[in-house]
């Protein structure tokens, strides 16, 4: 690895890390310890978001790890803490497919990540292009939970470990997006959150479970 | 730049003030007189308009030119007839028992919260602004659709999250890859965002990056436009929240998004050169068209068969705007118009047929012009205007985008007809015994509020037959644009 400054080997290390967490996400099927691997993909993100602020000497990054670590690690964590508890879901049943199956399909999404990638990557300038392939493929993985999963919180947390993929692709390729970008979307994933939580409370009034098989009669 | 200021702050002062005034009887009338507010600024903005040309304002954040102006105040119209219509609806509905007065409050502070969203993705410079824009778009409206907690009406707002919660996301991977190669031309920070800072150096964005962000972005926003096979949300959305939401995220949300499709197609185009963006535009506009037209015949939900209607309908704008050029550019301009307007029109009666008589099956409507006339021949003239009945604006539009396609791709012309032609015979197969039916002798408690329909029928009526100079202006001029 001679050549390849430190700073981009750690990236490159907390790239590989979160990937290995969404792999990870998509095999777990306690509620509880998904929104710990939720945490930890947000302190990969804010330490390697910290880096490359540290390596381009670009202050609003720093603003940007801060509110990721604040945001992710703590703050939606702690949200939906509250919620598993007060609604009391544990266990995620079985998806629609059997983990091995679904980790399967995970490897084929990172490979076709990576051939998708491999192009813009060649493009890219900055020293974590490497990195892109990653981020596309955590996208995916994460969509996959989405799509494979029965019940509310689960496909909440996916949709959430998306948004961290898509935050990683903006700070490894691009070095961080504008900075009005960047609050007004930390802002929609928090007030989208807040909403959602009032919702699960009134998906369980109604159906009395978070279980959405109940979701059957809007057909077409 | 005071105009736009106006007419973002309207709305989001008012829903700050109907938040904290909570459900008092004035209510749904500061609601209204927010909305003609938010008009008013439009309108201004407006004449500043076509005064002094397209302006840029506050540090280059907000742009107005002739593509977004006509949205802008059309955007403003819809909301502000919306509003009128939801007086005496909104009423009916909390008399009926299926709102408290707690949800009501929602209802109406989401109500200018959706109508700020929309009115800054409009006039936003900034691509990721625009994206932040629709997202608050989707939270306002899951408020919205859920509003009469009916399992339906969860299931129905849970997808739309769902669904457009994963689609939305797509487009900001897309927005990513964008400020990626504008990022080597124009360097970091704000300005590589703004969209003309963007068109200035179109031709020298890198070509693959872009293809493949487009392909994000059309997903990402397609899903939110409603573009088949990324449909599946709409109709649910549709049928099971209150009728005024269903006007205007047709009316309105679908024509947004539409543009910020656009808007990114025309950066796309100006780097690749090559048919491709048009192409993926053309495949999903027809897909969309046929598709929806297969599924009319097949609905029993009166608001349902409107949802399938607008799929179509943006179908075919998509379709249009795929071909490029100016005449099929001119044309899906004044679709987006025409059906807008259009499309609430037939939203503001259905909504009062249905609770005329308790229901939204369609067999279970039966005779309205005989119950209520002016609410019968409002269905009617609408359902004819959408359909592409000559002389209104929409027969205009459809020709004009099938002129375009005999001419460019003579195979997908023949597709397009005969969706039209089955959409015909599905629609009006299923509204004539609503109109003209035995009556069922419900009637309404309340007095409809038939001027907004009237007024919506009456402007797409003048467009068919004649188009005041500065509006087609506008759309000759955003149709050279856009390309």
């Amino acid at each position: 690895m001679a050549g390849i400054p430190l700073y981009a080997q750690l990236i490159n290390l907390l790239a590989a890390i979160l990937l290995l967490l969404a792999f990870a996400m998509l095999a777990q099927r306690r509620v509880l310890s998904l929104v710990h691997l939720f945490a930890a993909q947000g302190v990969a993100l804010g330490v390697s978001t910290a880096i490359v602020a540290f390596a381009t000497h670009q202050p609003h990054l720093y603003a940007s790890a801060g509110l990721t670590l604040l945001l992710k690690v703590a703050l939606l964590p702690w949200l939906l803490h509250r919620l598993i508890r007060r609604l009391d879901v544990r266990w995620d049943m079985e998806g629609l497919i059997n983990v091995p199956t679904t980790m399967l399909i995970g490897i084929v999404l990172v490979v076709f990540s990576f051939n998708l990638a491999y192009p813009i990557a060649q493009l890219a300038s900055t020293v974590t292009r490497a990195t892109l392939g990653i981020a596309m493929a955590s996208v995916m993985l994460s969509f996959l939970m989405m799509i494979t999963r029965r019940k509310a919180l689960p496909q909440v947390i996916g949709f959430l470990a998306m948004e961290n993929g898509l935050f990683f692709a903006a700070t490894s390729a691009t070095y961080g997006m504008p900075m009005v970008v960047e609050l007004g979307i930390a802002l929609d994933v928090l007030v989208g959150m807040l909403i959602l939580g009032v919702f699960f409370f009134q998906i369980r009034e109604q159906f009395d479970s978070l279980d959405l098989q109940n979701f059957e009669k809007l057909k077409e | 730049m005071i105009e736009i200021l106006a007419v973002l702050g309207f709305p989001l002062a008012g829903a700050a003030v109907l938040a904290i005034m909570g459900e008092r009887r004035h209510a749904p009338d500061v609601n209204v007189v927010a909305s003609l507010l938010t008009f008013a600024a439009a309108v201004a903005l407006t004449v500043r308009v076509i005064a002094g040309g397209s302006l840029l304002a506050l540090e280059r954040q907000f742009f107005v030119d002739s593509f977004n102006v006509f949205l802008v105040a059309l955007t403003a119209f819809v909301g502000f007839t919306t509003s009128i219509f939801s007086r005496p609806y909104m009423r009916v509905e909390q008399r009926n028992g299926r709102l408290t007065a707690g949800r009501l409050k929602l209802y109406h502070s989401m109500y200018q919260l959706f109508n700020f969203t929309m009115l800054l993705a409009l006039l936003t410079n900034n691509m990721g602004i625009l994206w932040v824009a629709l997202e608050g778009a989707t939270l306002a409206t899951v408020l919205l659709i859920s509003l009469y907690r009916t399992p339906a009406s969860l299931e129905a707002a849970w997808k739309y999250f769902i669904l457009c919660g994963v689609g939305i996301a797509q487009a900001l991977f897309g927005t990513i890859l964008l400020y990626f190669a504008a990022e080597k031309v124009l360097g970091g920070g704000g300005g590589a965002l703004l969209w003309t800072q963007l068109d200035d150096v179109k031709g020298q964005l890198e070509p693959t990056v872009l293809s493949i962000a487009f392909v994000f972005l059309l997903v990402g926003y397609g899903t939110k436009v409603g573009l088949v096979p990324l449909h599946n949300w709409l109709p649910d959305a549709h049928a099971e929240g209150p009728t005024p939401v269903s006007a205007v995220l047709s009316g309105l949300l679908l024509n947004v998004a539409l543009y910020a499709v656009v808007r990114c197609k025309v950066l796309v185009e100006g780097s690749l050169h090559t048919p491709f963006a048009r192409d993926l535009m053309i495949g999903f506009g027809l897909l969309s068209v046929v598709v929806a037209a297969l599924l009319l015949s097949r609905q029993k939900d009166v608001k349902r068969l409107f949802a399938y209607s607008s799929i179509e309908h943006m179908g075919i704008i998509t379709f249009a705007f795929g071909m490029g050029g100016p005449i099929a550019n001119f044309a899906a301009l004044l679709h987006m118009t025409v059906h807008s307007l259009t499309k609430s029109a037939i939203f503001f009666t259905v909504g009062h047929a249905a609770q005329a008589s308790g229901t939204q099956i369609m067999d279970e409507i039966r005779g309205l012009v005989s119950s209520s006339p002016a609410l019968g021949w409002g269905l009617m003239l609408g359902t004819l205007a959408i359909l592409g009945m000559p002389p209104f604006g929409v027969f205009a539009s459809e020709f004009l985008i099938l002129i375009t396609a005999i001419g460019d791709r003579p195979w997908a012309a023949a597709f397009f007809l005969a969706a039209l032609g089955l959409a015909f015979a599905a629609v009006f197969s299923k509204v004539q015994p609503m109109v003209f039916g035995e009556p069922t002798g419900a009637r309404l408690e309340v007095r409809p509020a038939m001027v907004p329909v009237f007024i919506h029928l009456a402007i797409v009526l003048m467009l068919g037959l004649w188009i005041p100079p500065f509006l087609a202006e506008w759309y000759r001029q955003a149709a050279r644009l856009i390309g």
